[in-house]
């Protein structure tokens, strides 16, 4: 244990004089409530109470007083240094209100001007109506399949029970492609997405359930409601025990994940070589709903006031296109359909004019977005 | 087919009540498509009655001779004196009976009748034409009513049929019955469950009726049944009547005298084609046979046509007189004095007839018919009606002989399970539905196994019927198609995607996200397209398919590259006043595929195809790669009260095609190179990593000018395509980052290279110098000018290096750097800059 420092220099420890503290602590005080904005109270802060301030410096040299002094000392310069400390927290609340009332007021800027430094890009609703169609039946455990656009006659038309001289391969407007000597190549440009039926037979294990959204082409004209090059969305099951019933049930749940629940479909009798029975399908205007029939006076225009929209052609696979593709119909059956995308697109957005799709006029796109 | 319904009611004994609208309603429900219904004469109102010419005063001093009439029409007028009327028309004499628009009626197209003065006199109504009427075309006058027709001041709707409902139904291929009244009244009478009488129940000959016309078939698989009737004493003056006329123009078929009239109609109500010859231009013995190959006729339109053995021909000792179904010779036709008519009704092979007709292209009436396959049964009936016909309507007195030659094997029962409807519908239907109604649609159905199967036997008229299916279809529509559960389907847990489908959506929203708008072009080119782009003539890119029918005869060609129906879709843009464009696409090119077979095999259809016969199947068809292709011009980043823009550059295409491989995963090596249809000094082939080195996928940079003014684009727009699948193939799954928390350093260097070192290769050299420390390296700054010699730039880059597990010393920091600035140096030539 070291003896007790009696030795102590007076002048050194004037700092902690009363009054000198007092005066330390006034000048302080005084000093904050001249600051004017939080800049000059920084300052302040730093001169007064920073770790070079009298203040502090004061402080320091509470040690060195005798010990009896020393807890009077410390009383004092610690007071002083809380009311200083104090009073810039008060001074701060003061001036950041004042900012805030005054100097962020001033630094307004107009919010409205534009920023459109960068062009917003989107993607094709075609593209995203059909991936939202392809993707309701993928919510159900349905795979998406594929299949070339430059197809195989076998694979449009005879694997699918279109028979060679059957008007049915007439009226379906082929595009067909030479050969490499201007003959005939077997190749034709898909007409639907049906052959990708036959391909996901070939190509998978049973049972089979896929999608199949995909680019079509027909000899048609470009006018407002058909396009030579269009999309289309195929559906397949192939499983034991699959009825009509199935079918049904299929449809009604994309009708009502694209369109809203509670719309009633109808299936009417058609014909198509690959399924048999065959049925088109309409779907309740979602619109209207049927309102518009025989009432003049309210027409509704996304159904033409028939109250119904058709949406697609389906029906129980024909035993043929199984047994071409290598399936015994005796064991599976199957059901098929094909939706429109164009169609879907057209109703579902109000798109009036087939022209809008295919010419790539950044108005129509964009108005779109990402996704649909 | 047009059907008018009046003329449906007739065979089908309909609830008076129903409108037609319902009826539409009713048959669409059994898969007729009705596509509209028309309310024909609806339009006209008002009193339209007979008259009778009482006097005819000819007007002289006009234009046309005009005639001032007295009509006759009895208490219609409210006063029953005689109407004075003013007529242009001159098909007409005193004493005629006339159709009469009296004042106050309205006729089609809203024409309203009153009394007004013309010519000088005061005119009270119109004598009406049949055009006039909507009943018939007819410019050769007004309508003469036949003398006993209905007494003057008859109203005239009734008789005349002025008001009739037409269902015009898009007959589906299976369905060629629904080709005539009769099969539609069937099935009008089946859904509502009421009368149906066969307009083909005539008074048939005897069996053993011999001594027709000599007549042969060679071969009964080209013609099954063939009939033939005469008659003799035919009056070609004799008119058609109007009913008749009324009823083929409402089915669409124009009136061209009573006996070519006669056959249309007996077609339309039976839907059995019919021809008629000139019994007396005839020679000799009739034979049906297939054509020789080069065989010629001139048929009924003066066209000489060279024939084919998939042709059915008529022949007589003079050779072929008709194209069987398809189309009659001339020198046989009915003419304006023909008194002796032979009518012939035939089974003709539908798929020949289709054959026939595609190759000629002569789609008629009759051919429609035949390809859908008419009954095979009616033929004697069809001609019996038309011979009846003639001798009704024109005099004729009716062949006693009959020539009827039946080749037709009897049609073999189809077994069917009785719970098979059921079990395809999912309705569990009460035994004895199918029975009841296939036997509605007229097929014969016997029992076997105790009633499980059911032997149906189709009848003559539905040679669609052939398999357990489209029987099942007869039951289930009938029963309605309305009546079947939705179940919901049960699919096994499936994969989502797979990689290649999740890859083009993040490619699509990637490049929209950058601010690319997606087109989907057509993907017909021509050779204008391949010049614009500047392709030698042994660029790959013009080995492209060809289509036989392009629509558009200058764009016949299969795309091999996206970028014309990109710079066209940019160009309309531009030309649309959308001058910063940036569009982007994704699909298919197509490629031939090299040594293919010139035309891809037909498999069987009767059984699977083997892996071999897959083979050849997908050996024949092209290569389809997806691309993916981006175009872009004016501004990138548009200017605006911050300050200029940024116009588009090589760069940014460059950049679209690094989006595309981030997408997936790759990494893009950036080279320059040479390739159309880019500018030659900024272009850049681009790479990605594969398993035997680095992969080509494609090219991005600035466009050569000569593109740009072939397309008419704006200067300097810049494009990049890549080969998708090959972009995918490259992308690996994303391994996760150590994050090291330890301090970066960061250290510049500037290096001087010359100005022909490519910055590429100078970052690749200070990457592979600087080792696993750095972090990461950023071109911060390219200099020319005083500071560094002529030839020559300074690159300014920003190391940063940092260690997993430590942080590092300054020293181990200044070695890296330079070990990098050393391999930069001994890779490029580059200089550190003082
Ligand atoms: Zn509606």
């Amino acid at each position: 244990m070291s003896a007790p420092n009696n030795s102590f220099d007076p002048v050194e420890v004037t700092a902690l004089h009363p009054d000198e503290v007092a005066r330390m602590r006034e000048e302080a005080l005084a000093a904050i409530a001249a600051a004017g904005d939080l800049a000059r109270l920084k300052e302040v802060r730093l001169a007064h109470a920073g770790d070079r301030s009298p203040l502090a410096l004061a402080n320091r040299e509470i040690g060195a007083l005798p010990p009896a002094a020393r807890s009077e000392a410390g009383k004092r310069v610690g007071g002083a240094r809380r009311d200083v400390s104090e009073a810039l927290k008060r001074r701060q609340a003061e001036l950041e209100e004042e900012r805030d009332a005054r100097v962020l007021v001033e630094e307004a800027v107009d919010v409205t001007l534009p920023w459109d430094r960068r062009h917003r890009g989107a993607r094709h609703p075609l593209t995203t109506v059909a991936e939202r169609m392809a993707d309701i039946f993928v919510g159900m455990g349905f795979e998406v399949a594929e299949g070339p656009e430059v197809e195989a006659e076998w694979f449009n038309f005879d694997a699918l029970n279109f028979l060679p001289d059957h008007p049915a391969r007439t009226m379906q407007d082929t595009f067909f492609v030479e050969s490499a000597a201007g003959g005939d190549s077997g190749l034709v440009l898909r007409t639907h997405t049906s052959p990708v039926q036959v391909r996901a037979l070939l190509g998978r294990e049973l049972p089979v359930y896929v999608v199949a959204p995909g680019r079509t082409f027909r000899t048609d004209e470009l006018d407002a409601t058909h396009s030579p090059v269009f999309h289309q969305l195929e559906g397949m099951v192939v499983d034991e025990g699959i009825t009509m019933a199935h079918l049904r049930g299929a449809i009604d749940a994309f009708v009502s994940g694209m369109f809203g629940s509670g719309l009633r479909t109808r299936f009417r009798p058609s014909y198509f070589p690959f399924t048999e029975p065959s049925a088109e399908v309409d779907m309740e205007c979602f619109v209207c709903r049927g309102a518009s029939v025989g009432d003049p006076d309210a027409p509704c225009r996304t159904c033409g006031s028939e109250g119904w929209i058709e949406i697609g052609g389906c029906g129980v696979m024909n035993p043929r296109v199984l047994v071409a593709a290598g399936v015994d119909p005796e064991r599976y059956s199957g059901w098929a359909f094909g939706l429109g995308v164009e169609r879907t697109l057209m109703f579902a957005h109000g798109v009036r004019d087939m022209h809008d799709m295919v010419e790539g006029d950044v108005r129509f796109t964009s108005a779109f977005g990402m996704e649909i | 087919m047009r059907v008018p319904v009046s003329w449906l009611r007739e065979y089908a004994a309909l609830p008076a009540g129903v409108t037609a609208r319902e009826l539409a309603a009713r048959l669409i429900a059994v898969g007729l498509e009705v596509e509209t219904v028309d309310e024909l004469g609806a339009d006209i109102t008002g009193p339209v009655v007979v008259g009778r010419v009482l006097a005819i005063e000819e007007l002289t001093g006009f234009k046309k001779p005009i005639r001032y009439c007295r009509v006759d029409v009895g208490a219609a007028n409210g006063s029953g004196d005689p109407q004075n009327i003013i007529c242009g028309a001159r098909n007409f004499s005193e004493g005629d009976l006339v159709v009469v628009a009296l004042p106050g009626a309205v006729l089609p197209g809203g024409f309203a009748i009153g009394a007004r003065k013309t010519y000088g006199r005061m005119s009270e109504g119109m004598i009406c034409s049949a055009t006039e009427l909507s009943l018939w075309e007819d410019h050769e006058g007004i309508i003469v009513l036949p003398e006993g027709f209905a007494e003057p001041g008859t109203d005239a709707f009734e008789p005349l049929g002025l008001r009739d409902d037409v269902l015009d139904i898009a007959v589906t291929p299976d369905r060629g019955y629904a080709l005539s009244v009769r099969g539609v009244a069937r099935e009008a009478a089946a859904a509502y469950g009421v009368e149906f009488r066969d307009p083909a129940d005539v008074a048939l000959p005897a069996a053993d009726a011999a001594g027709g016309y000599p007549a042969s078939v060679a071969d009964a698989a080209i013609c099954s049944r063939y009939v033939l009737r005469g008659v003799t004493g035919f009056d070609p003056d004799a008119p058609t009547p109007l009913w008749m006329k009324r009823r083929l123009a409402m089915t669409g078929v124009r009136s061209v005298s009573l006996a070519v009239d006669v056959t249309n109609y007996v077609m339309m109500e039976l839907g059995q084609p019919l021809h008629a010859w000139d019994r007396a231009r005839v020679r000799g013995p009739i034979e049906v046979r297939a054509a020789h190959r080069g065989e010629r006729l001139e048929t009924l339109d003066h066209v000489k046509r060279t024939l084919d053995p998939d042709d059915i021909l008529i022949t007589d000792e003079s050779g072929p007189i008709n194209i069987a179904g398809v189309m009659g010779g001339l020198d046989t036709e009915i003419g304006l004095e023909t008194t002796d008519v032979l009518i012939e009704a035939a089974h003709f092979d539908a798929a020949h007839i289709a054959r026939s007709s595609r190759r000629h292209q002569l789609s008629s009436e009759s051919s429609r018919r035949f390809e859908r396959g008419v009954d095979s049964a009616v033929q004697l009936a069809a001609a019996t009606r038309a011979v009846l016909l003639l001798e009704e309507l024109g005099g004729a007195v009716v062949d006693e002989g009959v020539t009827h030659i039946d080749l037709g094997a009897a049609r073999q029962p189809v077994a069917l399970a009785e719970r098979h409807a059921a079990r395809v519908a999912g309705v569990d239907y009460p035994k004895g539905t199918s029975a009841r109604r296939l036997r509605e649609v007229g097929c014969e159905v016997a029992e076997a196994d105790g009633g499980d199967t059911l032997l149906v036997t189709p009848p003559s008229w539905r040679p669609d019927l052939g398999d357990p299916n489209d029987l099942a279809e007869e039951v289930i529509r009938l029963e309605g198609y309305e009546n079947i559960p939705s179940v919901p389907p049960r699919a096994p847990a499936g994969r989502g995607l797979t990689s290649g489908q999740r890859l083009r959506r993040a490619v699509g929203r990637g490049l929209a996200g950058a601010g690319f708008v997606e087109v989907l072009s057509y993907p017909f080119l021509g050779e204008r397209d391949l010049d614009g782009l500047q392709l030698g003539a042994e660029d790959a890119r013009r080995r492209t398919l060809r289509l036989a029918n392009p629509l558009n005869d200058d764009e016949p060609l299969l795309r091999t590259t996206l970028l014309p129906g990109l710079l066209k879709a940019l160009a309309r843009n531009v030309g649309r006043g959308f001058g910063d464009v940036a569009l982007f696409e994704t699909g298919l090119v197509y490629l031939p595929r090299e040594g293919a077979p010139e035309r891809a095999p037909m498999l069987a259809v009767d059984r699977g195809p083997t892996g071999e016969e897959l083979a050849a199947v997908e050996a024949a068809i092209p290569e389809q790669p997806r691309h993916v292709g981006a175009v872009l011009a004016g501004d990138r980043e548009p200017a605006g009260w911050w300050g200029p823009g940024r116009p588009a550059t090589w760069a940014d295409a460059i950049e679209a095609a690094r989006e595309v491989a981030h997408a997936a995963g790759a990494e893009l090596v950036v080279r320059a190179a040479r390739r159309e249809p880019w500018h030659p000094g900024r272009c850049a082939a681009l790479y990605v990593a594969g398993a035997e080195g680095a992969v080509l996928v494609g090219h991005a940079g600035e466009l050569h000018p000569r593109t740009v003014a072939a397309f008419g684009l704006p200067a300097r727009t810049a494009a990049m395509e890549l080969v998708l699948d090959l972009v995918e193939r490259a992308g690996v799954r994303a391994a996760a980052p150590e994050v090291s928390t330890y301090p970066v350093a960061t250290r510049d260097v500037a290096l001087v290279v010359d100005a022909a070192v490519p910055a590429g290769e100078v970052e690749a050299a200070l990457r592979e110098g600087a080792g696993e420390l750095l972090e990461s390296v950023r071109l911060f700054d390219v200099y020319t000018g005083e500071q560094v010699e002529e030839g020559r730039k300074s690159l300014a880059y920003a190391l940063r290096f940092r260690a997993a597990d430590r942080t590092l010393t300054a020293e181990e920091v200044a070695a890296a750097r330079a070990a990098a600035v050393a391999a930069a140096a001994e890779r490029t030539g580059a200089v550190l800059r003082g």
